[in-house]
């Protein structure tokens, strides 16, 4: 064991790796923080570079890169109202409510503590509980996850601000959306109007980028500048995080255990970790009415929970192959190609750089506080630059980031079609992300349903039998009936005032 | 300042057009290629075919001199980037990885591309499909399942691999035909791939899987799930244990996922000729074969000509097993 430990050192203590990790870091972080451009991106235009590379440097820039561009995707979202990942999208009002209250630097620096805790509790998973883990993902099968992503889905009427009704109606636009394409269980085109692009359906990134992004872009080329935020000396990043780590303890440490769990489970991924965290945290808060508002406890479970998915969504990639998503299913090609074939002998026979990918999650996370905190401060300066020249160079990283996707223009377009999209259903008071949500969840929850029918010859029962199934399935319609009984209790609370007009 | 970014600007483009011109006419008459090639592939970062892709443009480039680079383009089971393939200019410089896909997509209509639709250039690989279940499934050969399917009503054992209608699907329904049964005696479960399917199968939502054996390596070797047979002429020398279909049962049935190198349909002869050549020293390197032996994907090779026989074949095989499938709409 210590031998092993000693021998990862030696593995990851040559320049190579060094440089690799450092010059990684700062790639993912750029990448992360520019509105358009996502954390699976950053990870898959690696690919060419890690080629070049040995086993364990390429290991590295994956690890390190795919670490800070989840983090950093708050970074756009807090400054701009413009999330960088899906996973930001979750809290990216709440962060930028903060920003408006002048606590910008409290909002990212708990978003850069919570990632790293998050990251390294994610990494200890990883290294202790990597067996066991491994159990939980391979007892879920399509029933499973079809309830897994149904609550997901209801996340959306739990975080939203706006009426229950109109998160639903946003969400199931974006069910629509998912419905695009052929990559259906049925194979079949489905909206493709003949157009060989289409076919390959709406990807989550561009709905993102565009309801986000160019949405904003419009918005602002149509209301008149906000008042400034009173100019002042950005103040210190980490003051106060020790505190709100004691005060939220239990929402970090919650947070760290959603998304440790979720991130195990192949095709749910930091994505959801983040919104089911956002959620609970609303939903068990003592003050659920100061969410929206700019309070920053959903942000420190959130936060704690997206970044603990990305080192467990390594378990059942190192152990079976079986991506934990989208970042891992490149790593795993990654870790192919270096000769380090996933699977249990990866932990007997090459013990070694097993833990030399252990220590470097934990170094990049470590590393994610100072670069982080320099990012943040380098960022902070677009609050005082001038509207009418932050939002055409978003619009250009819009444009490349959409374009980078599918090296065509098929996905500028797209970008382009969402941005309208966004700003009338923001314009409407639907809320952007819930729609988000549902591009992000619809093929899952599709997938799993019909698959699950077919498995069962038709039958539902086999929904509530499984045990995991049954638990999943009494959490998931109890979240249906919530909002209805809180709409049914506060019309009756309405009524009674209504009685007796006292003030 | 306005002024002289516009002079700066004008001044570049000048430049840029004039290298594409004088860069271009030489690269006519100069020997193929004098300029960097891009290698479309239609599907993602990370994946097989990425991967294989990947390694024949490095070996490419280190033959030829010029930068091959790269380029996924995703999306719709393979039409996207097939499309891209097909109608790039026919000069040499865009050329693409064909998966066999192509030999399947038009007979479920889906697109009009077909194997004809290109140049082809090189076989490279081809993996057969095996026949996986859960290490607590009670059949130990695929003599025992073979025999269960059988005897069990239609519909009842649940496989999967792959999507609706895709490669192992087809793998599946041509064993139940070799077998004298109906197509749909296995129900097929779609997935999005291999990989979900495994974890499926491990979390025994299903009886069995057709995926390759390479796909499901990592499983097996963590005692979750064995291969019971692959259906292909010879054994995998990777998995020396895995009898053939023909071994176990005399059923003389095999077919497999393959990727080969092709360009746009009218490739001059004489450049093809080269990339040709040139692929089959990438073939014929050590690391090439080192790194197929590693990923335990089989080798295959055909040139131009055996490419193109080899594509027909599967072709026309595709689409009785597609038609008998009922999944064909040609």
């Amino acid at each position: 064991m210590l031998n092993t430990l000693m021998e990862a050192f030696a593995l990851i203590s040559t320049w190579e790796v060094i440089i690799a990790l450092l010059a990684a870091s700062v790639y993912g972080l750029v990448i992360g923080s520019l509105p358009g451009l996502s954390a699976t991106m950053a990870t898959a235009l690696l690919v060419p570079v890690t080629f070049y590379l040995s086993p364990i440097a390429a290991i590295a820039t994956i690890v390190a890169a795919s670490t800070m561009a989840i983090f950093s995707g708050d970074i756009p979202g807090a400054l701009l109202r413009i999330p960088g990942t899906p996973a930001s999208a979750a809290y990216a009002d709440e962060a930028y409510a903060m920003t408006r209250k002048g606590e910008a630097e409290l909002a990212l620096g708990a978003g850069v503590w919570f990632s790293a805790v998050g990251g390294i509790a994610g990494t200890l998973s990883l290294m202790i509980l990597a067996p066991p883990l491994a159990e939980v993902a391979l007892s879920f099968s399509t029933f499973e996850y079809f309830w897994l992503a149904f609550l997901g889905l209801m996340c959306a009427t739990l975080v939203a601000r706006s009426s229950p009704v109109k998160a639903i109606a946003a969400m199931f636009i974006g069910l629509l959306v998912a419905c695009v394409g052929i990559e259906n269980p049925g194979g079949v085109p489905r909206f493709t109007f003949g157009f060989t692009d289409l076919f390959g359906g709406i990807e989550p990134i561009p709905a993102l980028v565009g309801v986000f992004a160019v949405a904003q872009v419009m918005r602002a080329m149509l209301t008149p500048e906000p008042p400034p935020i009173p100019k002042r000396k950005f103040g210190s990043i980490m003051a106060g995080q020790w505190k709100l780590t004691r005060k939220y303890n239990v929402q970090m440490t919650r947070g760290n255990i959603i998304g440790i769990i979720i991130g195990v489970l192949p095709g749910a991924g930091a994505d959801m970790a983040a919104w089911v965290s956002y959620a609970m945290s609303k939903r068990f808060s003592k003050e659920p009415e100061k969410f929206g508002t700019g309070h920053v406890e959903g942000l420190v479970e959130a936060g704690a929970s997206n970044n603990a998915s990305i080192a467990s969504g390594w378990v059942p990639s190192l152990l079976f192959g079986i991506p934990g998503d989208t970042i891992a299913a490149i790593a795993i090609g990654v870790l192919y190609m270096k000769g380090l074939n996933p699977g249990p002998t990866l932990f007997t026979e090459k013990a070694s750089s097993m833990y030399a990918i252990y220590l470097m999650f934990i170094i990049a996370n470590l590393l994610m506080i100072p670069l982080g905190i320099v990012m943040i401060r380098l960022a902070s300066h677009v609050l005082r630059a001038p509207r009418s020249s932050i939002m055409p160079v978003i619009m250009l990283c819009c444009a490349v980031g959409s374009f980078a996707i599918g090296n065509n223009m098929f996905g500028v377009v797209t970008v382009a079609t969402f941005g309208i999209i966004g700003y009338v259903m923001e314009a409407n008071g639907y809320p952007v992300a819930a729609m988000v949500l549902g591009v992000v969840m619809g093929t899952m929850v599709e997938q799993a349903f019909v698959t699950s029918l077919i498995k069962s010859d038709g039958s539902i029962l086999p929904f509530f039998e499984r045990p995991i199934s049954a638990i999943l399935a009494a959490l998931a319609i109890g979240a249906v009936i919530w909002p209805v009984v809180l709409w049914l209790w506060q019309r009756l609370k309405r009524k009674s005032p209504a009685a007796t007009p006292a003030g | 300042m306005s002024r002289i970014t516009r002079r700066a600007f004008a001044a570049s483009s000048a430049a840029v057009a004039a290298v594409a011109a004088f860069g271009f006419r030489p690269a006519l008459a100069q020997a193929y290629p004098a300029r960097p090639v891009t290698v479309i592939v239609p599907w993602g970062a990370g994946g097989g075919t990425d991967a294989t892709a990947r390694i024949v443009a490095a070996l490419l480039e280190k033959d030829l001199g010029q930068p091959f680079n790269v380029v996924n383009r995703t999306g719709g089971s393979g039409v996207v980037g097939h499309t891209a393939i097909a109608s790039a200019p026919p000069d040499g410089y865009t050329i693409g990885m064909l998966t066999v896909e192509i030999s399947m997509m038009h007979w479920q209509g889906l697109t009009e591309l077909a194997p004809k639709s290109y140049t082809p250039l090189a076989l490279m690989n081809e993996d057969p499909p095996g026949i996986q279940v859960s290490s607590t499934s009670p059949y130990k050969t695929v003599k025992e399942l073979a025999d269960a399917i059988k005897a069990a009503p239609v519909g009842k054992f649940k496989a999967s691999g792959t999507g609706q209608g895709g490669i192992w699907h087809l793998a599946l329904v041509g064993w139940m035909q070799a077998m004298g049964l109906p197509a749909n005696q296995v129900a097929w479960v779609p997935s999005n791939g291999a990989a979900p399917a495994m974890q499926d199968l491990a979390a025994g939502g299903l009886d069995l899987t057709t995926c390759s054996v390479p796909e499901a390596r990592a499983i097996i070797e963590a005692g979750k799930a064995r291969s019971l047979a692959i259906m292909a002429p010879a054994r995998n020398p990777v998995f020396p244990n895995v009898p053939t279909l023909k071994e176990a049962m005399a059923i003389d049935y095999s077919t497999g996922a393959w990727r080969g190198i092709a360009g746009p349909k009218g490739l001059p002869a004489d450049v093809a000729a080269k990339l040709t050549a040139s692929l089959k020293k990438v073939y014929e390197s050590k690391e090439y074969k080192e790194f197929m032996s590693n990923r335990g994907f089989g080798v295959v090779w055909g040139d131009g000509a055996q490419f193109a026989a080899f594509m027909d074949k599967g072709d026309a095989a595709m689409g009785v097993a597609m038609k008998a499938a009922g999944l064909s709409k040609a």
